[in-house]
Formats: C-alpha cells, sequence, structure tokens
C-alpha cells in the first residue's frame, strides 16, 4: 500500500453519465443478443427454428452453465 | 478516460481471458462432458422408447435418431472444439466490452477507489452476481441431466436468479457509495456485502428447487460442476486481470500527461 501514500490526494474524474450513455446502450444490446443466442437459443425458445445454433455451441452452453436441455 | 478507452480495453481482456477459459473448458471440461454423454448414451441404449426422449431434436452424435427428429447433427468432435471456442469466445469478448463499461461508469464515482481498483471492484461484483450467485442456485448440468419438457422453466429461473443477483449488487454499490462517508469504508463494505447476501439467500430460498439427476453417477457430475465453475472462473479473473492492468497503464498515461500540461500551463 506504499503506492497510495506516493499519491497525492486527486478527484479521479469521473466520465460524465451522457458520454458514456449511448456507448453503454449500444454495448449491453449486443451483449444481450450474444448471450441470447449462445445461452438460450434453440432450447427454451427458438429463433430461427432448427438446432443448428443449439448444436454448435452445445459445449459452450453445458459448460458456461446454463441449463442446456 | 473515455468510454471508447474503456470499451476497446474491456473487449480485448475479453477476448483473451476467452483463450485461458478455452483452454480449461476444452482440457478440464470436455473429458467430463464426454463422460456424460456416454453415460446418456447407455441410457438410452437400455429401453427401447429411449427415441421418444429424444425427438425435441436435441442430441449429441446420435445421426440416426437425429434423422427421425429432423435435428441437426453437428459432430462431437466439432462441439468440443470449434463449436466450443464460439461459445467462450463470444460470451467472454461480449463481457469483456459490457465490465470494460461498466467500468467506465465506476471510475471516481466510488470512494477514493483509483481507476483500476474501482475497475478490480467492478469484475469482481460481476463476477459474483453474474455467474457465482446463479451457479450456486442453479449448478450448470452435463448433458444427459434434465428433462426436455422443463427446459423452459429452468432457463426461465436461471435468468431470473442472475437478473436479481445483479440488480442487487447495483443496488447494493450504489448504497455503499453514500455509506462511505458517513460510516467508513470497513463498516460500508460490511453492511452492504451482509445485506446483499442476506437478499441473495431469500431470493435462493424463495425460487423452486430442481433435481432432475435420476441416477446420474455423483463423480461424473462432481467432476463436471467443478470444471463448469473453473470455466467461468477463468474467463472472470481473466477480464479482471488483463482490465485492471490495462487501465492502470492507461491511468498513469494520462496522469503523466495532465501533470506536463500543467507544468507547461503554469510557465
Amino acid at each position: 500500500m506504499s503506492q497510495v501514500t506516493a499519491t497525492p490526494e486527486v478527484e479521479i474524474p469521473a466520465i460524465p453519465v451522457a458520454q458514456l450513455a449511448p456507448w453503454a446502450a449500444f454495448v449491453f444490446l449486443v451483449a444481450a443478443i450474444v448471450l441470447f443466442f449462445i445461452s438460450a437459443d434453440q432450447g427454451a425458445v427458438s429463433i430461427p427454428s432448427g438446432t443448428a445454433i443449439h448444436e454448435w455451441v452445445h459445449d459452450g452452453r453445458h459448460l458456461l452453465g446454463f441449463p442446456c436441455h | 478516460m473515455t468510454p471508447r478507452n474503456f470499451l476497446v480495453r474491456g473487449l480485448l481482456a475479453g477476448f483473451i481471458a476467452s483463450l485461458f477459459s478455452f483452454a480449461v473448458a476444452y482440457t478440464v471440461g470436455e473429458p467430463q462432458v464426454d463422460a456424460a454423454i456416454a453415460v446418456e448414451e447407455a441410457n438410452a441404449a437400455a429401453p427401447a422408447d429411449a427415441t421418444a426422449e429424444h425427438s425435441d431434436g436435441h442430441s449429441h452424435s446420435h445421426a440416426d435418431e437425429d434423422a427421425e427428429a429432423g435435428g441437426t447433427e453437428v459432430s462431437r468432435e466439432k462441439q468440443s472444439t470449434l463449436g466450443l471456442a464460439t461459445g467462450i469466445l463470444t460470451v467472454g469478448t461480449a463481457l469483456g466490452g459490457v465490465i470494460g463499461l461498466a467500468s467506465a461508469f465506476a471510475v471516481g464515482r466510488i470512494g477514493r477507489l483509483r481507476p483500476s481498483q474501482s475497475t478490480a471492484l467492478v469484475a469482481l461484483v460481476g463476477y459474483v452476481s453474474f455467474s457465482l450467485v446463479p451457479f450456486l442456485k442453479y449448478p450448470a448440468n452435463p448433458p444427459a441431466v434434465g428433462s426436455g419438457d422443463t427446459i423452459g422453466d429452468r432457463t426461465l429461473y436461471y435468468f431470473i436468479v442472475q437478473g436479481i443477483a445483479i440488480l442487487a449488487a447495483i443496488v447494493a454499490v450504489l448504497v455503499a457509495r453514500r455509506l462511505l462517508d458517513r460510516i467508513g469504508t470497513y463498516r460500508t463494505v460490511l453492511a452492504t456485502a451482509g445485506g446483499y447476501l442476506v437478499v441473495v439467500i431469500v431470493m435462493a430460498l424463495a425460487m423452486p428447487t430442481v433435481n432432475e439427476l435420476g441416477d446420474f453417477p455423483a463423480d461424473t457430475l462432481w467432476y463436471f460442476r467443478l470444471a463448469s465453475l473453473l470455466t467461468n472462473v477463468t474467463l472472470w479473473a481473466g477480464i479482471g486481470i488483463v482490465l485492471v492492468g490495462l487501465i492502470g497503464r492507461l491511468y498513469e498515461q494520462e496522469s503523466v500527461k495532465a501533470a506536463r500540461r500543467e507544468l507547461a500551463a503554469s510557465l
């Protein structure tokens, strides 16, 4: 913890929410879609119908801990 | 310190962590997946009506059953290599991006934590709420465990638990921010972590229990769940470690730049 004393007490500047919001909105949306296709698609819900995506990411889904079947 | 800086570093951290996580999943997890599929096939071979259970189109390498069910066949070899890599790399990179931006929110907003410290906190809280709590309530199941009839309910339960765990974590951090100045760091951490624990335990008790194990071998189950836990721990620890390093370096560079600018202005 010697670094703490070496660093002068400066206010860490926060990034304004207005500047962050569009990035956050877009990335959270994309991440939600990615998570959906890996974790839940063609198990409980199927878009598109079939099992191709489900089978392809089958092992990843099991090992990442999502309910698979 | 811009959102772009954080996003780029988060995605990079996610990608690098995914490679490690894939290595763990492939070496530690895949033997257990194979063992579980062997159990499944042995069970399917015994009773004559086994094909009926597989009519939901889910398969591993039952080519004949699949043709009947109209499912898509992906060979075990592809599932355990390219398929596994696809799943972990996409989830890991996306998570890295999310953690990067969440860290951008946290910088300068949590007490006097420096950027690398607040980023570490985001990764830790993220792991506990996104991965650990859902795992403890609904642990990962290997192939052959779980009925196709209840997959809808089980998926819903899993994401309810995950959603509540994440929301509660966000609330806990917001409360901690307010308490910090009033009661100090030690009491704040005790109070908010304790509060979080209570919320999560009450939720876990309220949510229905799922037990569809049947006579699945206990050792394979344990090793599979351990492998799943290690896969996720590697992913999150990797993201945390890489991102904390990158953000720490970024902050140092920006501090040096700012100091130079100040010096130049004072001349």
